[in-house]
């Protein structure tokens, strides 16, 4: 018994069953609780491949980070789950093409798939001599360093579109102000005053 | 495949399940014991005695709140999510003993020393929010859940912050493997050659982010007992509070560890001389774990808890502009000095 292809059913079995349950669950909060399940499953998967930076990767920023944002908005919704359940078999043959549409895509491409006789040679080769974090950086880093950096660029540019979205400057809103705040001292903060007895301030 | 390798397989996999099991049950005596002296310090701050009934000096006491707990009912309540309220307590657990398994103690004393063993153990305490999370939702009930969103808000927040940390000590070291990571420290400056110096500003940024990370005080803003009773534990009892008890604690530990590691040089002595390196690795690991947990212990007794709106301030608009610029500041010195590590592993 091969101890990697046991892992690999084991693995890719429950990220298939999990990715199922994702439409399949009636709640969700549970859904997106598969979607996590099949994330770290398919991080195993590229375990098994020996792309531990990609595993390592993948949970840190999908499951570390966007599926908790995931989950915070899906539990702050007041969905109605009974209404949400109704338009499922009207919406399903609609559904239906297209997951056919993709799946028949899908096997054209890879029933097809064939390297041209140019491209043998500029394939870049397996570097069992380094690492797979210090050959991702070389490649990424030093071959394709500009589209690297205009991918940032993209994501940069989505980042404050999303902020000047979302941002309200409202009036007559009372701020705090930090440095404000930190500069005050006794003085400007206290009065100490002596009141003699039965006069009052 | 032949007969002996087979054989090969199993005693391997019998060998690294052996050091798990003896890496668990050394961690969880020392938790016990980190667990009695956190409420030994925070009291001895506040001129009181703390445990002190239970065995000579109240060592015993971690052993009968273990025993009290096992032995209570657990109370479900009725309305939860029967499923994920049991899960949440059981994912914190393994989620904080699972970080252990690429910690080394000592020069070659880890179980899976592998190659990204640093982004593991980021990873693995990124899940962690899942347990807090969980909880919260789970128990249908108001004060755990506005405490799982505050948790959550608050984990994630320093995660970034404590990002960057590593990006720099990762950039002076040159490596993602934690045991590399503490040789990249070993010098003749022993003490003064460890990166807590020339990396100072991120070690403190580190620390504090690591109580954030960890919901210690003065960032326990998920289980503020004057707001949230206990947060997102409002609803548990006996074991399941145990095992988020104990998942908390391990995961102060690995943070400890963490510390250790990235700025304490790990198993490496004070000073490469004679009698301090007749010490054994392991001794000076434990000795570094404990005075990084003493000082976690410290700041719960003195520091007052922070308010949600300055926590989040203090992660987003102060830690996360002075880790970037110190990214780029490590970076270019590393450059132009040509300090900068060769790409080793």
């Amino acid at each position: 018994m091969n101890m990697s292809a046991l892992f690999f059913y084991l693995f890719a079995g429950i990220a298939v069953a999990s990715a199922f349950m994702v439409i399949a669950s009636r709640n969700p909060v549970h859904s997106v609780l598969f979607l996590i399940l099949t994330f770290v499953n398919a991080a195993g998967l590229f375990i098994l491949i020996g792309a531990e930076f990609l595993a390592m990767i993948l949970i840190v920023v999908y499951v570390g980070a966007v599926a908790v944002l995931f989950l915070f908005v899906v539990m702050m919704l007041d969905v109605d789950f009974v209404e949400l359940r109704q338009g499922f078999l009207q919406y399903l043959p609609i559904g239906a093409l297209v997951g056919l549409v993709f799946l028949a895509e899908l096997v054209l491409v890879f029933g097809s798939w064939s390297f041209g006789t140019g491209v043998t040679g500029a394939v870049a080769q397996a570097t069992p001599a380094v690492s797979n974090t210090v050959a991702i950086g070389r490649v990424l880093y030093t071959d394709y360093l500009y589209f690297f950096q205009a991918a940032g660029l993209v994501l940069l540019v989505a980042m404050i579109g999303a902020i000047v979205l979302t941002l309200r400057h409202r009036e007559n809103v009372k701020r705090q102000s930090i440095p404000v705040q930190n500069a005050r001292t006794k003085a400007m903060a206290m009065d100490v005053v002596k009141v003699p007895s039965g006069k009052g301030l | 495949m032949t007969e002996t390798s087979t054989l090969d397989t199993i005693l391997h996999v019998l060998l690294v399940a052996l050091q798990s099991v003896a890496l668990l049950v050394g961690l969880l005596i020392i938790v016990a014991y980190v667990l009695l002296a956190d409420r030994k310090i925070w009291a001895a701050v506040q001129l009181r005695r703390g445990p002190n009934v239970v065995g000579p000096f109240g060592l015993l006491q971690s052993f009968a709140d273990l025993l009290k707990f096992v032995l209570k009912e657990p109370v479900i309540p009725d309305g939860s999510n029967k499923g994920l309220f049991l899960l949440a307590p059981f994912i914190t657990c393994l989620l904080a003993l699972a970080g252990w398994a690429v910690i080394p103690i000592n020069l070659g004393w880890v179980v899976a020393d592998i190659n990204v063993g640093i982004l593991y153990v980021f990873a693995i305490s990124s899940l962690g929010v899942y347990g807090v999370i969980m909880a919260g939702w789970a128990s249908n009930s108001k004060y755990p859940f506005l405490s799982a969103l505050r948790a959550a808000a608050q984990m994630v927040s320093y995660e970034v912050s404590i990002g960057f940390v590593i990006v720099t000590v990762l950039m002076c070291a040159g490596s993602l493997n934690l045991s590399a990571i503490v040789e990249a420290q070993n010098g003749k400056l022993g003490l003064f050659g460890w990166y807590w110096l020339p990396l100072f500003p991120m070690f403190v940024i580190f620390f504090i982010s690591a109580l954030a990370e960890t919901n210690r005080p003065p960032f326990d803003l998920g289980e503020a007992e004057s707001e949230l009773v206990a947060g997102f534990m409002v609803e548990y009892g006996s074991t399941p509070y145990m095992m988020f008890m104990l998942g908390e604690y391990v995961a102060i530990m690995t943070m400890c560890a963490m510390t250790t590691i990235l700025f304490l040089g790990g198993w490496l002595p004070p000073f490469p001389i004679a009698p301090f390196t007749w010490v054994p690795g392991i001794v000076w690991f434990l000795l570094k774990v404990l005075l990084v947990f003493f000082m976690f212990a410290m700041v719960k007794a003195m520091v007052p808890r922070y308010r949600y709106d300055q926590l989040m301030r203090l992660g987003w608009k102060v830690f996360l502009p002075i880790s970037l610029v110190m990214v780029v500041v490590v970076a270019g010195v590393l450059h132009f000095t040509g300090l900068a590590p060769g790409a080793g592993g």
